[in-house]
């Protein structure tokens, strides 16, 4: 029997929930004798290159690309993850969400206090950028999630558990030292 | 007119309990060892039932156990299924009100709010996120009003005073566009005593005194070993 497929992305999220990830350790040793890798910042590989059984999200979405690709892993992958806070509720980018998208990109663009006054202000405008979103949403508002693994980060110890209960097909049993939003 | 009784008996769950006339369903349950989580009660304050996170059940009739008495032979429904997911619905609806951004915020470890979806095990609201347009407003000089991370549940209106016992808070508008306020005046004329004590009332981190936040570790905050209402349950034995 092959070995079950893994595939993970980062959407409008730090890494922080990857970096995480890769805390758990010298059990990444015994996580690459269980299960193959596919598209992934862990490994680079680009592109889904053959169907995938769990895939997993850091990071809500923001702008165009960020749902292109959710939903591409949701059409690839068996079970779909939301990892951490950005994925669950929007986190800390979601905290322009009650500014208009326009005044965010003027802020940034024309006033914020590292523009230089001699240069002329250009608002990146180009149609091969992603179109930013009136709202940073959480995934499962656009696509169907499985399951949700929360934490800013979540821990490793819950990444590793919901990982290995998967793998063995038994019910994820979470503690209360393992479920925090912070 | 009969004389009341000394002690009344009643039932949460089907287990005997006893109780005080007067006393709520909510208090009577604590002082017998059970826990029914409530998030806009605090003890000294008058109950508000505002967040109805205490819904029990007494004869198929849902009441908040805050406010609602203890009668003699009263049979109440708490740590069921159905109630307990009301419960945790009421929670969810909290977070997804709100901007609730657990990782930025000063109360992080020590919030009922966040304790309470602890412990009910809340991995994601089930109904869809707000986004709500709120401000951080200044009170006074030494605190904070985060008005993103408010649930109204009128602790600060009911318990913050000034010496001489005017409210430093109130309400604005009604329903879902209630809204806290504060006198600024009265808010500047805190102790640092009073703000500090202001800031513990909040059940959230909507009250904040300004300049001590993240001064607890995280794994030394209140709430990160144990869940919340452990104390009234470990009372029992």
């Amino acid at each position: 029997m092959s070995k079950p497929v893994v595939a993970t992305a980062s959407l409008a999220g730090c890494f922080g929930c990857h970096m995480s990830f890769l805390d758990i350790d010298e059990r990444i040793l015994t996580l690459i004798d269980l299960v193959e890798f596919n598209k992934s910042p862990i490994d680079d590989i680009k592109t889904f290159t053959k169907p995938v059984d769990i895939g997993i999200i850091e990071g809500g979405c923001c702008n165009s690309e960020n749902v292109e690709v959710l939903r591409e892993f949701r059409k690839h992958c068996q079970v779909l993850i939301s990892l951490g806070e950005c994925a669950i509720m929007g986190g800390l980018p979601a905290m322009r969400n009650a500014i208009p998208v326009r005044e965010c990109l003027e802020e940034a663009y024309f006033h914020s206090p590292t523009i230089d006054p001699s240069e002329p202000k250009i608002m990146p405008g180009d149609e091969d950028l992603p179109i930013i979103l009136d709202k940073v949403l959480p995934l499962h508002e656009i696509v169907k999630i499985d399951a949700f693994l929360p934490g800013c980060p979540p821990s490793a110890d819950l990444i590793w558990k919901a990982l290995t209960s998967l793998l063995e097909g038994k019910p994820l049993d979470l503690s209360y030292n393992l479920v925090k939003f912070d | 007119m009969s004389k009341p009784k000394a002690r009344i008996s009643f039932t949460v769950d089907g287990k005997k309990c006893s109780a005080a006339p007067g006393q709520t369903i909510l208090q009577a349950a604590k002082d017998n060892g059970i826990y029914i989580p409530a998030l806009c009660r605090w003890e000294g304050f008058k109950p508000a039932g505002a967040c109805r996170v205490c819904t029990v059940r007494v004869g198929g009739r849902y009441m908040a156990a805050c406010t609602q008495p203890v009668t003699d032979g009263m049979a109440v429904e708490n740590d069921v299924p159905d109630l307990q997911d009301m419960r945790k619905a009421l929670i969810e609806m909290l977070f997804v009100e709100g901007n609730h951004m657990c990782p930025t915020c000063e109360k992080s470890g020590n919030c009922e709010l966040q304790a309470l979806a602890y412990r009910f095990l809340m991995l994601v609201p089930r109904f869809p996120f707000q986004f709500p347009a709120r401000r951080v407003e200044p009170a006074g000089k030494k605190i904070l009003l985060e008005h993103n991370r408010c649930i109204k549940c009128l602790r600060c209106v009911r318990g913050v005073r000034t010496r001489d016992n005017k409210a430093v808070f109130g309400t604005l508008r009604r329903s879902r566009d209630k809204k806290i306020s504060v006198d600024q005046v009265l808010a500047s004329a805190l102790t640092d005593k009073q703000a500090r004590q202001a800031m513990d009332r909040c059940p959230v981190g909507s009250i904040l005194k300004k300049e001590v936040g993240f001064a607890v570790p995280i794994g030394r905050r209140k709430y990160d070993k144990e869940p919340i209402g452990s104390d009234v349950e470990k009372a029992r034995g």
